[in-house]
């Protein structure tokens, strides 16, 4: 693992490509779109953490002192994948058949072979459950060198369930649990606060018994920073994103949380990500 | 090892449901050191106060968080483990049915889920607390092993085969304390393989759960009446015994299924659609909850009203015949 003054450009460029190749795989799923503004929302989150930090062996993928990635908001896996690809776990080349019939890339996670996808997801609510179970299990197992990252949406703990989980990885001391919140503020109907105001968002993970640390989840020194943390308790990263971040027409705008491309805004998305480049 | 002798089997029905599966927790955690036991707030309830004191770090109370509870259950199996996870069989099924469809049954993940007091036996406490419709539900779901034990012996050979196997089950458990016996001595326990208790030639029970004994106590009034029953244990509801079903077909002239369920998705529901897709015309009179909700009631005062006593099936198979 590089040091980490020597990976957040690394990073950087890893998000770049990772933004490019969401844009590319958006497009190629034709009119049936896909989820853009919450995958865009993660994008260094995810190369934070596929680049700079992950405990995976691609040629072991059963590696007992991996990591644990699980992505609760599973709608965007359009994100992750490209990350996997950051990583050497799968190759660039597959991303093209992003939600293509018989791929192995779906539109949600599924166990489906795909190597370092540890569960499925889609329906939310349920991941943190999932990393609370597992790091019971490395606990048992005396495996303290795993971590287990679970990526969460901030419209997904509008879930009761995330709360139930929140609240027994506090009781049970699962300091190997790390809950990456990806607060973008915006889900289906709009913004977070006007759908169902959780505030104060924040408060509520400490309140809960958790370590906490609030970011800007696309400053990448800022995110590594995060993935250092070390404690007793289990660990929250409360991410401020921009949704559909990096693409001036979709930035904040709800309406990319699902959509698809036409050939002119497509060109436009790649010419803007590739200025920024 | 456990032993099924006949003293124990009487101290098993004695304990009830709940007391039989705190036994066989106990039996899995000295012979299987992955097994886990998981519970709701239920510790003392569903009879697993001995294994919290044998075994403290083996048991998860993940306090009234079914959902939660779920979705931790499968994170252990995934890891290797086993959990045995248990609480009230409505909120273990229905209250958190996505958990159970998404874990259990799309990512396959070997949680054994143990439905407590099914059917009437928390009838007291309103159909909040009963589960009339959980078969129904487990049985619509892909790659979940279903079974429903007849009395407390086999409750716990089931949680023992359960642990055993690398699918995903659930264990319904029906009866009141005091559960009647069904076995009186040691047998042969198959998940997927129904059990013939008595061989008759004019009607055959296909009985699941507490009302393989209700099926036995109607036949003997039967036999009184010049009728002779087949009683067959249905004790898995899925994989089901196809076999058994068509055997009991060709033998006898009708075929009762009796369930503590809904008519609706259960026991009666599976044997039609083995019978209907094998294009068999035999009549099949379904003994079970007609479709309804039930007031807060004993467990003897449900049973009656919902026509699962062993008079009441005599008169209506006699009806039938």
């Amino acid at each position: 693992m590089p040091k980490e003054d020597n990976i957040i450009k690394p990073c950087e460029e890893a998000a770049k490509r990772i933004r490019r190749n969401i844009v590319q795989m958006t497009y190629g799923t034709g009119n049936a779109g896909a989820h853009l503004g919450g995958s865009l929302s993660m994008v260094e989150l995810l190369a934070g953490l596929y680049v700079g930090n992950i405990r995976f062996d691609p040629e072991n993928a059963e590696w007992e002192e991996r990591d644990r990635v699980i992505l609760s908001k599973g709608h965007a896996a359009m994100a992750l994948y490209p990350a996997m690809a950051e990583a050497g776990i799968i190759e660039e080349k597959e991303l093209s058949t992003f939600k293509k019939d018989g791929s192995r890339l779906g539109g949600h996670p599924s166990l489906n072979g795909l190597p370092g996808i540890e569960f499925a997801s889609g329906s939310l609510g349920q991941g943190l459950s999932l990393g609370v179970g597992t790091c019971l299990a490395l606990k048992r197992k005396r495996n303290t060198a795993s971590r287990v990252f679970v990526f969460l949406g901030d419209g997904e703990c509008d879930e009761g369930s995330v709360w139930e989980a929140a609240a027994s990885a506090a009781h049970y001391g699962l300091n190997q649990l790390v809950a990456v919140v990806d607060i973008n503020s915006i889900q289906y109907d709009g913004y977070t606060d006007d759908v169902l105001n959780m505030s104060p968002f924040e408060n509520k993970w400490r309140d809960f018994g958790w370590d906490a640390s609030v970011i800007d989840g696309h400053n990448v020194a800022e995110i590594l920073n995060a993935y250092k943390h070390k404690g007793d308790k289990p660990f929250a990263i409360l991410a401020h994103t921009v949704k559909g971040k990096g693409i001036s027409f979709m930035e904040d705008n709800w309406k990319y949380h699902n959509a698809s491309l036409t050939e002119e805004l497509y060109k436009q998305a790649l010419e803007e990500l590739e200025a920024a480049i | 090892m456990i032993e099924y002798n006949k003293r124990n089997i009487r101290t098993w029905s004695l304990l009830g449901p709940s007391g039989a599966h705190g036994t066989a927790a106990i039996e899995l955690a000295e012979t299987n050191p992955n097994v886990l036991m998981l519970t709701a707030d239920l510790c003392f309830f569903s009879g697993l106060e001995r294994f919290k004191s044998a075994f403290p770090d083996r048991l998860y109370n993940f306090g009234i968080a079914e959902q939660n509870m779920i979705g931790a259950a499968a994170g252990l199996a995934k890891e290797g483990f086993i959990p045995v996870v248990n609480t009230y069989a409505s909120f273990c099924t229905s209250r958190c049915a996505d958990q159970v469809r998404v874990n259990m049954s799309y990512m396959k993940l070997p949680v054994k889920l143990i439905g407590l007091t099914a059917g009437y036996a928390a009838g007291v406490l309103g159909a909040t607390h009963m589960s009339v419709e959980d078969l129904a539900f487990m049985r619509a779901l892909p790659n979940i092993t279903v079974i429903s034990p007849a009395d407390c012996t086999e409750i716990i050979k089931a949680v023992i085969a359960s642990a055993e196997t690398p699918d995903p089950t659930y264990i319904r458990l029906t009866g009141p304390q005091n559960t009647p016996i069904v076995y009186k001595e040691d047998y042969d326990f198959q998940i997927g393989k129904a059990v013939t208790i008595q061989e008759g030639e004019d009607v055959c029970i296909i009985a699941t759960g507490s009302m393989v004994y209700h099926a036995m106590q109607t036949a003997k009034l039967l036999e009184t009446e010049g009728i002779s029953c087949t009683v067959l244990n249905m004790h898995t509801i899925k994989p089901l015994d196809v076999d058994a079903i068509m055997e009991a077909n060709e033998k006898h002239k009708l075929l009762v299924t009796a369930e503590e369920h809904n008519i609706i998705g259960g026991l009666y529901s599976a044997v039609s659609e083995v019978l209907c897709r094998g294009g068999i015309h035999t009549p099949v009179l379904p003994i079970g909850i007609n479709d309804f909700f039930a007031h807060s009631g004993s467990y003897p005062y449900q049973m009656r009203e919902s026509g699962l006593s062993a008079d009441l099936m005599k008169e209506e198979i006699i009806k039938k015949l």
